[in-house]
């Protein structure tokens, strides 16, 4: 078992090291010196652009910028932003739980509706609603996720009023950040007239961020469904006199999830990539909104920083899954 | 599924052409025959745009601006889907936008096809260290979320259409490598590679000649889907300011640029968003369908 689990770490470094590599060159090719950012139009003498360079290490050859980069990485230090003057590390932990919270609610959402409605649709296979789960989910994957948002805001939000536009949380409330988590803070903290606030803000959000999961979800399910129920098992379960709701819960199903399990698991990169969209739309103070600000205003280190810490933790979860599913199935463990 | 499956039911000595076969099983499935209807019918509005649209989409009409489209109060036929917060004809944009909407597709998918079609046959063709160097480099740029990727890409580039071009080519090349990849080394020790191979073939015959016509149904597949990413992800890229730059009409572009009308003129924003949802739709449509069409697995 620990050997399964080191030959999987022992894959991931290369793989790190790789996207550390990566966000390096990533700010050497952005037109213009880190230098001449900072300074601006002020202009600067030579000396002191000597001087300035060999502060921040640029005078070195490329391949010992790399290897600092990577120490400094590995101790945590991701760099300072331009713009504010913080450590990119301390920006990015201030903001995560805000894309993290939204993230898992989506995954939640995706996953309670998409699980029983691809199970459904696999069991009552050419029906009515079978297609319809189909068509809708299939229509959810090719959903311009920005125009969704949009079209749920102007909706919910405008014509119906059931909503806020954008935010976490209403202007009267102030929070004192706990865990980061809104939910979680607001009932810490005792108020329920904010909890009541912070899920309100939180439900468009989550249904946008939400669709593609729910749609590829759904689509996983049915198809894994499909092709469990196909069995000799099933049919020898059925034989014994079982009942539908059993043979679908207890035999059927746990094989099925496998798959989905791993399809839930890779949806990890989908939802921190399309943070940055439906945060933008929301405004949600959270690393997608922040990546994007950061692009506009030129603060390449914080961008660099946040690529890599969003990758990390995609590259995390990811081996999570991959572990966890050697737990799960001893097949997989002892294949290799 | 009725019991007449079989296309050569009558006593045919000869299997029926490969193009007919594939017909017979595609023609089956009425949501695939639906997206490729959609498909050509965008694709002609595309070509003929100048021709169809009823006026420029740059001109600016002082006196109809914000005009609601012809079913609306205060709507006209002169401009059936109303008209923008300049006063530019919504449908002779949304027209010109398929042009460039298509353009990216076939730009996008021929650029990351050939780049990881490339990848993968020499991956997948020599193996050992060039195998491995290539998949890591490709597993890399997996392991970051493709939106991410995208993004990152177009910012280092620069705003503007052809980097948002380049910057969604860059995300989906593992995906045809991986695909190449697997496909050529399902074939390679085939016998019929092995006699050629025997028979003095050199590489690049090898891979293109011998090997590449057996490999091409799932990059088939993965191509007409990867049509609805590059749209998908162009428009993202667009809505967020980094793809094709105002007053070009790209669909993603014209919703961000008249998001403060989103209320009093809701028109301005549903057409671009339907435009994108239903080209996306129907690319899907047709990429499932051909799946099931091509994939000799489901074949009954």
């Amino acid at each position: 078992m620990l050997r399964f689990i080191l030959t999987r770490v022992s894959l991931v470094i290369p793989t790190f090291l790789g996207i550390t590599f990566l966000t390096f060159i990533l700010i050497r090719l952005v037109p213009g010196d880190p230098i001449e950012v900072r300074v601006g139009e002020r202009g600067i003498s030579p000396e002191r652009l000597a001087q300035f360079r060999h502060e921040l290490g640029l005078d070195l050859p490329l391949w010992r910028q790399f290897l600092d980069y990577v120490w400094n990485v590995l101790h945590g230090d991701f760099g300072v932003s331009l713009i504010t003057h913080n450590p990119v590390l301390t920006e990015f932990v201030t903001l995560f739980p805000a894309t993290l919270e939204l993230a898992l609610s989506a995954m939640l959402f995706a996953t309670l509706i998409g699980l029983p409605a691809g199970i459904l649709a696999a069991v009552k296979r050419g029906s009515l609603f079978d297609h319809g789960v189909m068509g809708i989910s299939l229509t959810g994957y090719s959903m311009p996720i920005f125009w969704w948002g949009l079209l749920l805001i102007l909706f919910f939000s405008v014509a119906l009023g059931w909503t806020p536009v954008s935010g976490r949380l209403d202007l009267l409330y102030y929070i004192e950040p706990q865990t980061g988590f809104m939910l979680i803070d607001t009932l810490m903290a005792g108020e329920y007239d904010a909890f009541r606030s912070a899920l309100r803000h939180l439900i468009l959000p989550t249904i946008v961020l939400g669709t593609v999961p729910l749609a590829v979800v759904a689509r996983m399910t049915r198809s894994a469904m499909l092709e469990v129920l196909g069995e000799d098992y099933i049919r020898t379960a059925h034989a014994k006199g079982l009942s539908d709701s059993r043979v679908i819960g207890m035999h059927a199903l746990r094989n099925a999830l496998i798959p989905v399990v791993t399809v839930i698991g890779l949806q990890v990169g989908t939802l921190l990539g399309g943070a940055i969209l439906t945060e933008t739309i929301f405004s949600w103070p959270g690393i997608g909104k922040w990546l994007i600000e950061s692009i506009g205003r030129r603060d390449y280190p914080a961008l660099q920083g946040g690529v890599l810490l969003i990758a990390t933790s995609v590259i995390a979860v990811n081996l999570l899954v991959d572990v966890l599913y050697g737990v799960l199935n001893p097949r997989i463990r002892h294949a290799r | 599924m009725s019991a007449s499956q079989s296309p050569a039911a009558a006593p045919v000595s000869r299997p029926p052409h490969p193009l007919l076969e594939f017909w017979y099983h595609f023609k089956q499935n009425k949501g695939s025959l639906l997206g490729l209807a959609v498909i050509l019918a965008i694709t002609v509005i595309a070509l003929f745009a100048e021709w169809l649209a009823p006026h420029d989409p740059n001109i600016q009409f002082r006196e109809a601006i914000l005009t609601p489209p012809v079913w609306a109060d205060g709507g006209s036929w002169r401009f059936i889907l109303g008209t923008d917060d300049i006063g530019r004809d919504m449908l002779s944009r949304l027209m010109y936008g398929a042009r460039l909407s298509m353009m990216i597709g076939v730009i996008v998918v021929t650029l990351s096809l050939a780049v990881g079609l490339a990848f993968g046959m020499v991956a997948g063709f020599f193996g050992g260290m060039v195998d491995v160097l290539i998949m890591r480099v490709m597993d890399i740029l997996l392991a970051l979320p493709s939106m991410l990727l995208a993004v990152v890409v177009a910012a280092i580039l620069g705003p503007g259409l052809v980097n948002a071009m380049l910057a969604v080519s860059v995300v989906v090349i593992p995906h045809y490598a991986r695909l190449t990849r697997a496909a050529v080394l399902a074939e390679v020790n085939r016998d019929y590679v092995i006699a050629s191979r025997v028979a003095g073939a050199g590489p690049l015959r090898l891979m293109l000649i011998v090997v590449l016509p057996n490999c091409v149904a799932p990059l088939i597949v993965q191509a007409t889907l990867g049509f609805s990413t590059a749209i998908l992800d162009a428009a993202a890229l667009g809505f967020l300011g980094l793809g094709a730059q105002p007053p070009t009409p790209e669909w993603g572009t014209m919703l961000a640029s008249s998001l403060q009308f989103l209320q009093r003129a809701p028109w301005v924003v549903t057409w671009p968003g339907v435009s994108i949802l239903v080209t996306v739709l129907a690319f899907n449509l047709l990429g499932d369908g051909l799946r099931d069409a091509l994939d000799p697995k489901l074949k009954r």
